[in-house]
């Protein structure tokens, strides 16, 4: 490779070379524009009123007091707005629809739950004015656990729902029963995830405005998916879509909750068509502890089967999911359980399998879509049976898994998903090999002195989920293809539009990337326009690592067809076939003449400027579109975590002194990007396993409320993350990339559980519960003295 | 009657005068009545970070402070880092080791270890990461943050 600019000799590709991005400097400088940076002239500020309680009814709502304070100019009840709530539908019987309103009504089902809006001049009279609301509620009786919703007499959190379960599936349903009868060995785990909070660094906000020229509300949110922001917003507010436009600015990361459609930015939105001004609400990070969209709260009961050389039989699980009070827009709350079933079984060959998965509602902030959604719980299942499967069976875990790891593709599993090819069993060979080499090993074996454990995690990362794909989860409003529009303007400048709409992943570089390759251009010539309901086709935003396998998909499509178009009338204008006509760096150049060459900013010039200069039958102007979708169960990029953990028996801290991540994303468009993925996602799932929590007292009141409480890792808990790269192109997409924003994230919380059971080997205690408190790592170390 | 202060600050060399409110916080002065909206609000209670300015030289939490409390101040803040288009050694090594992915706990991070290596050049990377767990970042695992630092310690001692 020469340089740094991914020009290899003879293959001139801007993809897989770690390309600066084009992001950067904007947001080096402080000139990025995120929600809370934008001015409109004119604009009020939001705030919103907020059950104090848990479970109540709502007797009264008395905003007088409100709107009497100095700087308040409305405020309203859900009475007052009068506006229909969102309703999220999975069109299968064992799913019961309910619906979110858009500010409580008559009962509220957690703490925080909004129950009215106030709009003031500034956000201090609006927090002024919040003081001042008069609620009168009736407490009732409440649930704060999977254990109380699923209690005989347990009261109900939506009327509508039969034994607190939003969602009950049992989507695979061998006779396993023989199995383990006859199975020489029987594990089981009974393996909890606590709830976390995504905590993107910038908190929710939208500034929402009616412009009459336009005929249109204009929301600037910060969301990853602003279509569907569109069309709930439409939908409640009874717009038609085309009177709506949502423009995502900078966001501050999103990791799967802001993929989600808020009641609050809807709220704004109407106060702002009642008041024909501009209204804007930042979340403070105590809402957003307490009263955003949640995660992770999970219970598995799992049992499998192995025969003596500790070969997996068979797998039932039972998957309860702790969702709370609502299901959210447009995913629902089927998303954990459903996600959970289906991919269990992961990179292991499971010929027999039983699965029963729940959404459970409970009196807490409902839960959204956060990074890697369930499978950091399934791969802590299958991880902790294989290492208690090799203990009971006297075998190496390493070889255990190896005996079961799938090592055909593309393979059809047991769940009926077809995983593309993969590396599992060389990551895993890889990641071992290297561990060994550096003496970990030795290290542990030898330290009498020291608490020391290494631990693995293998797994895939389903990605880049088509429309089919997402047709099965059979959600009312589905997910998956994308398309994208490519345009060059007269000046030879083009512009990429895609329906992905990026939280940081870079795709403003990588998109221009994949564009410039197809277009024999330079990513600077390429300008990425994302994040705009009224110049993107209608797109599914971002999310479930879609955007490179698919958005990356529909934008090589796009711009191979306008090189087409660019190559025709470089023919005509050179005199020769578009077959002879070559793309590169600025230049259409004939491949039999070096002298034969007219420079691609030209032929956009005749394409607009002088049209009479085009071939008769084509049209002026140079653009093309294109969608793509991948077509099977999604990609597949894997990897094998390895960790090495050091106990401190005094403190049971937990210090992580060594964090390998060999993985394979297929082909990598920008290096740099996909490791910063890997080591964010990475942070993100240490923070899982050892730190972050939001727990509930008796009364359904968060335990977390600031950042004192919620532990998010800083530089001094998360080690330095080393990677090493395999690289399986996909079979599935048009780039070869595979979506692989989540593994990180995925993994880590096996892994480093695996290496602290690792430390513990000789207590005879096993932790099956994340995050691993300091308090469990010193009682089990204790149960060894 | 709203409690008001007229104060003079000095912010990346321009000097400002500007009236207010004493429970103001010096955020939302430089941010909302200012425009230097560079410098961001990720929790406001003082534990992430991203709105760590420099005043008087010293970093300081922006959302901590009462815009009262800056009068007389001289403040640095993220816009003041570049010259004009071109980035500060910092930035350019942020932007190199990709210690920045959403970008909104950077300006936070940039600040601070503008202040940290002006008064220890000599930094190590070790102290690097130390110093940086004042301030969160949900993106990066933090690497690319402290290995940009580290970069920045290492060129400066060579060219000193």
């Amino acid at each position: 490779m020469s340089g740094g600019d991914g020009r290899v000799t003879g293959q001139r590709t801007w993809v897989g070379a770690s390309v600066p991005r084009k992001e950067d400097p904007r947001l080096l400088t402080g000139r990025g524009r995120f929600v809370d940076d934008l001015r409109q002239a004119g604009a009020l500020s939001a705030a919103f009123v907020r059950s104090p309680l848990a479970a109540a009814q709502i007797n009264a709502v008395d905003l007088s007091g409100v709107r009497s304070v100095d700087g308040v100019l409305a405020a309203f009840s859900a009475a007052d707005l009068g506006l229909s709530g969102l309703t999220a539908l999975l069109e299968r019987a064992e799913f019961t629809p309910t619906t979110m309103p858009i500010l409580a009504a008559d009962r509220v089902r957690y703490a925080g739950e909004p129950v009215a809006i106030v709009v003031a001049d500034d956000p201090y009279a609006a927090e002024d004015g919040i003081e001042q609301a008069i609620v009168d509620y009736s407490p009732g009786r409440l649930v704060t656990s999977i254990g109380d919703a699923l209690a005989a007499d347990a009261p109900s959190v939506h009327d509508e729902l039969r034994a607190n379960t939003f969602l009950a599936v049992n989507p695979f349903s061998d006779d396993v029963d023989e199995v383990f009868a006859a199975a020489e060995c029987v594990v089981r785990t009974s393996l909890s995830s606590q709830r976390q909070n995504a905590l993107p660094l910038e908190p929710r906000g939208c500034l929402a405005e009616w412009v009459d020229r336009d005929d249109q509300l204009v929301v600037h949110i910060s969301s990853q998916v602003p279509h569907q922001v569109r069309t709930a917003l439409a939908r409640c507010l009874g717009l038609r879509e085309r009177q709506v436009r949502v423009i995502v600015p900078d966001v501050g990361g999103g990791f799967g909750l802001k993929c989600v459609v808020g009641r609050e930015e809807i709220a704004v939105a109407a106060a702002a068509l009642r008041l024909r001004r501009p209204v804007k609400w930042i979340e403070d990070r105590r809402e957003g502890l307490f009263a955003s969209f949640l995660g992770r709260e999970q219970r598995h009961q799992v049992r499998a089967a192995f025969d003596g050389d500790g070969r997996i039989l068979a797998l039932d699980a039972d998957i309860r999911c702790d969702v709370g009070a609502y299901s959210v827009f447009p995913f629902t709350s089927g998303v954990e359980p459903l996600m959970a079933a289906a991919e269990l079984p992961g990179v292991y060959q499971v010929p027999r399998y039983r699965a029963r998965a729940c959404a459970i509602a409970t009196n807490k902030a409902p839960t959204a879509p956060y990074r890697g959604v369930s499978r950091p719980q399934i791969v802590l299942v299958m991880e902790r049976l294989m290492e208690r499967a090799a203990r009971e069976l006297g075998l190496d875990a390493l070889v255990v898994r190896r005996r079961n790891l799938i090592d055909t593709f593309p393979y059809i599993g047991v769940n009926g998903i077809t995983y593309d090819p993969g590396s599992y069993r060389e990551s895993l060979d890889r990641c071992e090999q290297r561990l060994r080499e550096e003496g970990w090993f030795e290290l542990r074996d030898g330290a009498a002195d020291r608490v020391i454990g290494i631990g693995f995690a293998c797994f895939n990362e389903r990605t880049g989920y088509g429309t089919e794909a997402f047709a099965q989860r059979k959600m009312s409003v589905v997910p998956g293809y994308d398309i994208s529009e490519v345009r060059m303007d007269p000046g030879g400048g083009v512009t990429v539009t895609t329906g992905t709409s990026a939280h940081g992943q870079g795709h403003e570089t990588t998109l221009a990337q994949i564009a410039a390759d197809q277009l024999g251009l330079r990513p600077d010539a390429v300008k990425v326009r994302q994040g705009d309901t009224d110049q993107v086709s209608y797109g599914w935003g971002t999310f479930a690592s879609r955007s490179a396998a698919i958005g990356g998909g529909a934008v090589r499509l796009a711009s191979g067809k306008l090189a087409t178009r660019i190559r025709v009338i470089a023919a005509h204008l050179l005199d020769t076939d578009e077959d002879n006509i070559d793309l590169d760096d600025g230049w259409c150049r004939r491949r039999d003449d070096p002298d034969g060459a007219v420079p691609i900013a030209e032929v956009a010039e005749v394409a607009y400027l002088r049209a009479h200069r085009l071939p008769k039958d084509l049209d002026p102007g140079l653009s093309a579109q294109a969608t793509f979708d991948v077509l099977t169960s999604g990609t597949f990029s894997n990897a094998t975590h390895g960790v090495v953990a050091e106990l401190d028996p005094r403190t049971g801290q937990t210090r992580l002194l060594r964090y390998l991540v060999v993985e394979d994303c297929g082909v990598v468009i920008n290096p740099k990007i996909v490791d910063g993925q890997v080591r964010g996602g990475v942070a993100q799932g240490i923070a899982g396993a050892l730190y972050e929590q939001i727990g509930y007292d008796a009364d359904g009141q968060p335990t977390a409320g600031s950042l004192i409480d919620y532990l998010v890792p800083t530089a001094a808990e998360i080690p330095e993350i080393d990677i090493e790269h395999l690289e399986t192109p996909c079979a599935f997409t048009e780039t070869g990339a595979k979506g692989m924003g989540e593994g990180g994230t995925i993994g880590a919380p096996a892994a480093v559980l695996n290496a602290v059971n690792d430390a513990l080997r000789d207590t005879g205690v096993e932790l099956d519960a994340v995050p691993i408190t300091p308090e469990h790592v010193l009682r089990a170390l204790e149960c060894s003295r | 009657m709203k409690d008001q202060h007229l104060i003079n600050v000095t912010v990346n060399g321009a000097e400002h005068e500007v009236l207010v409110e004493s429970r103001r916080t010096l955020a939302d002065v430089l941010r909302h009545d200012l425009g230097y909206t560079g410098t961001h609000l990720g929790c406001e209670h003082g534990i992430c970070g991203a709105c760590t300015i420099l005043v008087d030289g010293t970093p300081a939490r922006a959302c901590l402070m009462f815009g009262v409390q800056a009068d007389g101040a001289e403040v640095r803040t993220v816009e003041g880092l570049a010259d004009g288009d071109r980035l500060s050694d910092l930035q350019e090594a942020f932007s190199r080791r990709h210690g920045l992915q959403c970008g909104f706990c950077t300006p936070g991070f940039l600040m601070l270890a503008e202040a940290y290596l002006a008064e220890n050049p000599a930094a190590d990377k070790e102290e690097i990461r130390d110093v940086v767990s004042s301030n969160l970042c949900r993106c990066t695992g933090y690497q690319g943050i402290v290995e940009a630092i580290t970069d920045v310690a290492a060129a400066r001692r060579e060219a000193s």
